[in-house]
Parts: structure tokens; sequence; C-alpha cells
């Protein structure tokens, strides 16, 4: 039980740096949060409120700092996340509670896509490497991967959102009539395809560029040419004993990139206004909501880490050697 | 095969020289200055403007060539601090193993794992100074670790070679065997990995400055997009602003990966096929 001692003990440290960069970062930085936030509020500033602002941010200076550290912690981990800035007097919790839904719905599906596409794309051109389709799947991975991705999404915005009218310019559902069932489902999937093309776009080319790699790595072993000299059919080798082994790889990021479904996307909502995570730490940012924006930090790190557990955990049974 | 090899190389390096000429011979290609009003705000493209006016009634064109300017000295440099930070950390874990191994490596796996765009939006939130530094250095601090993964790895094997071994008998500092025997050694790895923090400098500069954290007032293809999506470009039509600075970092970051894809199969027979 050695491996997964280990495994936890990462967790929990990977976890205390995320909480211990959102508990410095605030106190590194010159000048008071609390006659920040009072100051974003207008108005005459007594020095009674600003030193009752302090309590309320647990940053007065009777408190001292382990003491901050460990109420912060406890808060925290609690999901009591204080209240937004931007929103007050709305819990920051309730917002992103608000948001959550949307987003792993939106970025779960795109990635599970992307996926299955990129990596039946990376088998055949693996499969056939150096030829043209090769050549072309290769180097259009690669250029479309180059692309900022939040730029493909203005791209796709403009041309068919805008130019062509075919798709909303914003939003995750109709927002100027009252749909329920169906119709409300339907005007979801038209409200998400564009932001769900352009993650799909954006990640395809790494699903392509890995499977690839792997296939070509995996069909210059000696069972492939045992396969072919016992006179294997091509479709058998390519999936029956190729992409088999080839495949491994793939799977550990794909579940890797599960964890990355509450953060992947946050320039991708930007662009299409979509009511997730990613567009309400926009708004964090941009109004100085730093509550906000710590728990969302925290909560995109948290299901990081936990895909990374889950998938250290799904390997100690998956793989002997582990066991110790 | 060396021929096909090379063809990726070549068009990888012939685009990266390309930026370095624009960049350097800016206000000989330029066609107006890049900060002078110059028409009608959101002009579209004419032969005059082949890329249109911005909201300003600057040339876009003339905005693209100076922004290659910061764009590349930012990516560059960042990749360059971005590696050395890989490289020191790498090879100190590689080397010395043991209690250091196991701290060092530690700190690797919590930066690959705690994800990059978010840290670097938090703490660009902070820093109230907004330009070209803290931009260089949240992503290079956020972003090291990979690297850093690799350079350990194969910092471990070289270790236990009969030459490094060799070195250590004869008294060598340890500095200097890292330096000149280790390092020589993994040069190809290190261009690699350059590449690649390149590449991810490019993006993430690109990002942060569409998010505004960059110096607004200054002209990179990433406060290009930044201006022209809180202008409304595109609802005004003016694709060429948009269109323009987006390809332009596809473009170099396509240079960069090319090149680092050519010398990944220049190392590894594998990927060459048969």
């Amino acid at each position: 039980m050695k491996y997964l001692r280990e495994k936890i003990v990462f967790f929990i440290i990977a976890l205390l740096s995320a909480l211990i960069i959102n508990f410095v970062l605030p106190r590194l930085m010159p000048g008071d949060p609390a006659e920040r936030i009072l100051l974003k509020m207008g108005g005459d500033i007594q020095p009674e409120a600003v030193e009752a602002m302090r309590i309320a941010l647990g940053v007065d200076k009777e408190t001292p700092i382990l003491k901050q550290f460990f109420s912060y912690l406890k808060n925290t981990l609690t999901f009591n996340f204080g209240i937004s800035y931007s929103y007050y007097p709305v819990p920051v919790k309730d917002l992103i509670l608000d948001a959550l839904p949307w987003t792993i719905g939106l970025v779960g599906i795109s990635t599970l896509i992307s996926f299955v596409l990129g990596t039946a794309l990376g088998i055949r051109a693996g499969w056939n490497r150096n030829k043209p389709i090769d050549s072309f799947v290769t180097i259009s991975s690669l250029i479309i991967r180059g692309f900022p991705y939040f730029w493909l999404a203005l791209i796709l915005l403009y041309v068919f959102g805008f130019l062509l009218n075919l798709f909303p310019l914003s939003n995750a559902y109709s927002t100027h009539e009252f749909l329920k069932g169906w119709k409300f489902f339907g005007s979801v999937i038209y409200h998400g395809f564009l932001p769900g093309l352009t993650l799909v776009l954006a990640s395809l080319g790494t699903w392509i560029l890995t499977m690839r790699n792997n296939m070509v790595s995996v069909l210059s072993e000696d069972f492939i040419l045992v396969a072919e000299a016992k006179g294997l059919k091509d479709k058998d080798i390519m999936n029956k004993y190729a992409a088999r082994n080839a495949l491994l790889p793939s799977v550990t990021s794909f579940g890797l990139s599960l964890g990355y479904i509450v953060g992947g996307a946050l320039l991708t909502e930007i662009v299409f206004s979509y009511p997730g995570i990613g567009y309400l730490m926009y708004k964090g940012v941009t109004s100085q909501d730093y509550p906000l924006m710590q728990a969302i930090f925290f909560i995109i790190s948290l299901s990081v880490l936990i895909a990374n557990f889950m998938l250290d955990f799904v390997y100690m049974f998956l793989d002997p050697r582990t066991r110790g | 095969m060396v021929r096909r090899l090379n063809k990726k190389a070549i068009v990888g390096l012939s685009i990266f020289f390309f930026f370095v000429v624009i960049a350097f011979f800016a206000p000989f290609l330029a066609p107006y200055d890049p900060n002078e009003f110059v028409g009608i705000p959101y002009s579209r493209p004419t032969s005059e403007h082949i890329l249109g006016l911005d909201r300003m009634g600057r040339d876009i064109l003339s905005q693209l060539i100076y922004g290659t300017r910061l764009s590349l000295i930012v990516g560059l440099t960042t990749g360059t601090l971005m590696t050395t930070i890989s490289l020191l950390i790498g090879m100190t874990a590689g080397y010395f193993g043991g209690l250091v191994d196991r701290i060092l490596s530690t700190i690797i796996d919590v930066f690959m794992v705690i994800p990059g765009l978010p840290l670097m939006i938090v703490i660009a939130s902070y820093i109230r100074f907004r330009g070209v530094v803290p931009i260089i250095l949240v992503i290079s601090f956020t972003s090291w670790a990979p690297g850093a993964r690799v350079i350990r790895a194969q910092t471990l094997t070289m270790r236990n070679r009969e030459f490094i071994l060799a070195s250590k008998i004869t008294g060598e500092k340890s500095r200097r065997i890292i330096f000149s025997e280790i390092m020589p050694n993994m040069l190809s790895l290190i261009s690699s990995n350059f590449f690649v923090a390149c590449l991810t400098a490019i993006v993430g500069e690109a990002s942060l400055e569409f998010l505004g954290f960059g110096d607004v007032s200054a002209i990179t293809w990433g406060t290009m997009l930044y201006w022209a999506q809180n202008s409304s470009a595109l609802l005004n039509n003016s694709w060429g602003w948009v269109l323009a600075p987006g390809i332009a970092i596809a473009t170099l970051g396509a240079s960069f990966a090319l090149l680092n894809f050519s010398i990944d199969e220049l190392t590894n027979p594998k990927l060459r096929g048969v």
C-alpha cells in the first residue's frame, strides 16, 4: 500500500500548495485588501469601517498569521468562500454552483467527442505513416494546435454567428423566451454548438498527434512484424494489434483531461459569454472580485487534483507493479 | 530520409527568420506610423490599408508589423527564462538524487498538476504593474515544470554513465560536471524544450494580453486582439483586425512546433518510421 500512501500524501501536498498560493498572494501584494474593497464601493471611508472590513476578511493585524491561515483553510475546505464583491451580497458558493453545470456539460461533451475523433484520426495517420494522408493530418493538426484557441473562438463566432447568422452570439440558452422540456434542451444544444466546436477543434490536434506518435512507435515493434508475417489482415493488425497497444497513453491523457473539464474552457467561455466557470472568473478579474477569483482557482485546482488521484487509483488496479 | 527531416526544420527556421527580419526592419516595412491616425476608424481593407483601420483610425498592417517586435521579444525571453528554470531544477534533481530529488520532484509534480492558465490569471490580477516584465515572469514561473521533468529523467540516466563516473573519480566539482559534462550531452533535448517553451510563451502571452493583463498601450499581437475584442471589431466587420494577429501568432507558434518536431524525429529513430 506504499503506492497508495504516496499518492494520498501527494494529493494533500498539491492541494495545500494551491491553498497556500491563494492565501499568500493577497498578502504579498502592496496595499490593504480591506481598503481596496471599500474604495471600490466608493464614498468616504471611515477608519472604523476599514477595521470592520479587515476583521470580516480575516486580515486584521491582531490575528496572528497562522491563525488566519487555519481559519482560511477551514473556510475553504468547507466550501465557505465568503461573499462576492461584485455580486454583493451573493455568496461566492452560490455563484459557482450556478455556473458549474454549464461548464461541465459543455466541456465534458466536447472533450469526449474530441478524444474519440482525434484518436480515430491518429490511428489512421500512424498506420499510413509518411503517406500523403499522414502528412496532411499531421501538418493540419500542428497548424490548428498553433492557433490560440480563443482566436479560433472569435473567428467561429464571427463567421457562423455574425456573418451567416446561424448560431447565437452569446449565452447558453434562449433568454428572450421561456422554454421548457425538450425545447429548452434544444436551445441549450443550439447555444452550445459553437463553443463546443471551438473546444473540439482546439484539442483535436493534440489527440491526433499523441495517438499518431504512439502508433508509429508501436508499429516498429517486433510483434507487428510477426503479425504481418503470419499474413493477418491489415485491418486486424491496425486495430487489434497496433491501436490496442498504442491506446494506453492516450487513455491516460484522457483521464487527466477530465480534470480540466472545469477549468479548460476559460477563454472560450469568455468569447461566447457562456455563463460557466470561465466567464465567471473573467467577471471576477475585471471587477477585482478577489474572493470569487480565488474560489474559482481553488475549484479548478481541486478538480484537476481529484482526476489525477483517481487515475493513480485506477492504475493501481491496472498495473501490478504499483501494488508492490 | 534526412532530406525529409530537414524539410520540417527548414520550414520552421524560415518562418522564424521571416519574423525576425520583420521585427528588425519594422520601420522600413510598415507603411504608416502604427500610432498615427490615418483614416476613418473601422475602415474595411482597401488597397491603401490592406488590413483596414482600427477603432482609432490606425493602420492595422503597420501595427501588426511593429507588434512583431514585442511579441517576438517576449516569446523568446520567456522561452529562455522558462528553459533555464527547467534546466536548473531538472538537472539539480536528477544529478544529486536522494532527498534533494524527492523535494524537487514533488515541487515539479505540484506545478505539473496546478492548472496553468488559471494560476497565471490569479497571479497576474494581483500584480498592479502592467507591462511586458510581469507577463514574462508569470508565464515562466507557472510553465517550467514539464520541461524540468523531462530534463530530470535524462540527467538521471546520464548520472551513472561511465564518463560521468570517471569525472567524479578524478575529483571534478559537481557544478562543473553538471554544466560541462551533462548539459552538452543533452543539447538536443534542451533545444526541443526551448521550442516548446517558446510556443507556450507565445500562446500564453497572447492569452494574458487578450484578457487585458498586458500593457494595453503597447503594440503586440496580444494587445491588438484585446482591443479588437473590446471595441467589437468583428461586429463592425473589421475582420482584418482579428484575423491578422491570430494568424501571425499561429504561424510563429507553428514554426516552433515544427522545429521541435524535427528535433524529436532526429533523436528518436522510432518516429521516423520505416
